[in-house]
């Protein structure tokens, strides 16, 4: 495991998502209300690219006819079979025993801790001025 | 804790697919001017200025719409040069035809309102037009795409000229027939269109979806998209009965009927049923000279996809011993949202001589493809 500078913070803003390859492995980085959180882009089920598809809010019904919208963005369906993730954590909300999608931990750190190394930025530049996000793969 | 758990099933996928021939590919126009080449200047502006009559009630979308943008397309599969999927053919070799080294691919076009038109003369004329359409923008370019023939089922005369018209020509490989008609299949009113393409060499697809405008369930209009994918069991069940108790293959011994995307795992269990009323019933229907179960053992292939997936995945495998390897296809669906990945669609490892089956022979045999 390494730590690898993906993005600056100012780059993926609240709701928003960037796509990124660390070691040959396509990632998705999310940023869901300030906080950042980082998937495999392949889905468990069928292998899908993941973190290209719709983020949603979870939809829960406790009756028919009652609905509720809650955690507003904080689901990733499938672009395939709509299974759906929560993205914080990679479990599917389908089959929450059995499948998960790989996650990895992310944390934000200034430009200029980072400047001193021993992280990795395979294509972001760093300036100390900023601050970055950066995923443990 | 970010632990990751790895899923077995897209690690280790179950079967060995690359080769296969895919029994369920769309195509689609980038806009319906597409079609405009192949009409007469008399339906080209038909098309134009008046446009579909459908049955169906409802105008640029279907009687249920998915959960996915495009109508129900798979959602990585819009083309980068714009256009809807499955009208790239650039795209359709990469994420099918050149990833999964696919032999053939059997195109079913469910466009062009042929099929539900109600002016059926332009019905009639818009059948042509798709079948040229499928060849000058997929066939010829892409030889390893076969079509399959448009009728319009309620013109026997267009239709029995088209299919006439089609017999021999090897990029055809089958006349695709709308699954939910205005009448079940078997009734008389159609006996002459099967005819003529059991003698044209044509098997007939049946490929579900779409309505004749009768309400998808015998018990009327289901509310949601789930009622809706299952009730395509009620229909081919529909298909499978009124073609077998109708005697249809008394009549029509030659003729070959493949079921697209009803899944497979009900048929054992129709068949169980009407084999018990065959021997009750004898006397009301006794152009059943043998057991509907043998009718249907030589008649019917089935393709794979929305494959059942029992609890027990093992099960799948009595489930295809019944019905016999012999007759199961495997079929993606590109680019539709639940098609299938050839790698990982079963949940169970197929003994290999099976697999070869589904994944290729069985197909390879029945359209002549060699
Ligand atoms: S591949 Fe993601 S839900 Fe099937």
């Amino acid at each position: 495991m390494a730590k690898h500078i993906v993005a600056a913070v100012a780059e993926i803003p609240p709701g928003g998502r960037k796509i990124v390859t660390v070691r040959g492995r396509e990632i998705g980085v999310f940023n869901i209300d300030g906080t950042f959180h980082a998937l495999i882009n392949r889905c468990p089920h069928q292998g899908a690219v993941l973190c290209e598809g719709a983020i949603v809010s979870r939809l829960e019904a406790p009756m028919p006819g009652e609905y509720r919208l809650t955690r507003p963005g904080t689901m990733i369906r499938c672009p395939w079979h709509c299974w759906e993730f929560d993205i914080a954590t990679g479990q599917s909300w389908c089959e929450p025993d059995d499948v998960k999608a790989r996650s990895y931990s992310v944390s934000v750190e200034p430009g200029e801790a980072l400047a001193k190394g021993p992280f990795k930025a395979e294509t972001v530049a760093v300036s100390v001025e900023q601050d970055y996000v950066v995923v443990d793969v | 804790m970010n632990v990751a758990l790895r899923d077995p099933r897209i690690e280790r996928p179950a079967q060995q697919h690359l080769g296969f021939v895919d029994c369920d590919v769309h195509p689609f126009f980038r806009t319906p001017a597409d079609f405009d080449p192949f009409l007469s200047a008399r339906w080209r502006e038909h098309r134009q200025t008046i446009g579909n009559r459908s049955r169906v009630g409802l105008a640029r979308t279907s009687m249920y719409p998915r959960m996915s943008p495009g109508n129900g397309m798979r959602g990585d599969s819009w083309p980068k040069t714009g256009g809807p999927p499955g009208s790239d053919l650039a795209m359709m070799r990469e994420q099918l035809l050149d990833l999964f080294d696919v032999k053939a691919g059997l195109l079913a076009p469910l466009v062009g309102g042929a099929a539900a038109e109600r002016n059926v003369e332009f019905g009639a004329a818009m059948a042509v037009a798709v079948n040229e359409w499928q060849c000058a923008a997929f066939c010829d370019p892409e030889p390893r795409l076969k079509a399959s023939v448009q009728i319009t089922l309620e013109h026997e005369e267009s239709a029995i000229a088209e299919i006439e018209a089609r017999a021999g020509d090897r990029r055809f490989c089958q006349v695709n027939i709308p699954p939910r008609g205005i009448e079940p299949l078997g009734r008389h009113r159609y006996r002459k269109i099967l005819a003529a393409c059991a003698a044209a060499g044509f098997p007939i697809s049946l490929h579900l979806g779409g309505t004749s405008g009768h309400a998808s369930t015998g018990g009327g209009w289901p509310s949601f998209y789930h009622e809706e994918h299952p009730s395509y069991v009620q229909s081919m069940e529909t298909l499978v009965i009124s073609l077998v108790c109708e005697g249809v293959f008394e009549e029509v011994p030659d003729l070959k009927v493949v079921m697209v995307e009803g899944g497979f795992a009900w048929l054992p269990s129709l068949a169980w049923r009407l084999d018990k009323h065959w021997k009750r019933l004898k006397a009301e229907a006794p152009q059943l000279k043998k057991a509907p179960s043998e009718y249907i053992r030589e008649h019917f292939w089935v393709t794979t996809q929305p494959m059942e997936e029992p609890e027990r995945p093992e099960d799948m495998l009595k489930t295809i011993e019944w019905i016999g390897p012999d007759r199961i296809m495997f079929s993606t669906d590109y680019p539709h949202w639940d098609q299938d990945d050839p790698r990982y669609a079963f949940k169970v490892r197929l003994p290999d001589d099976w697999a070869r089956l589904i994944y290729r022979e069985n197909a390879m045999a029945l359209y002549r493809l060699d």
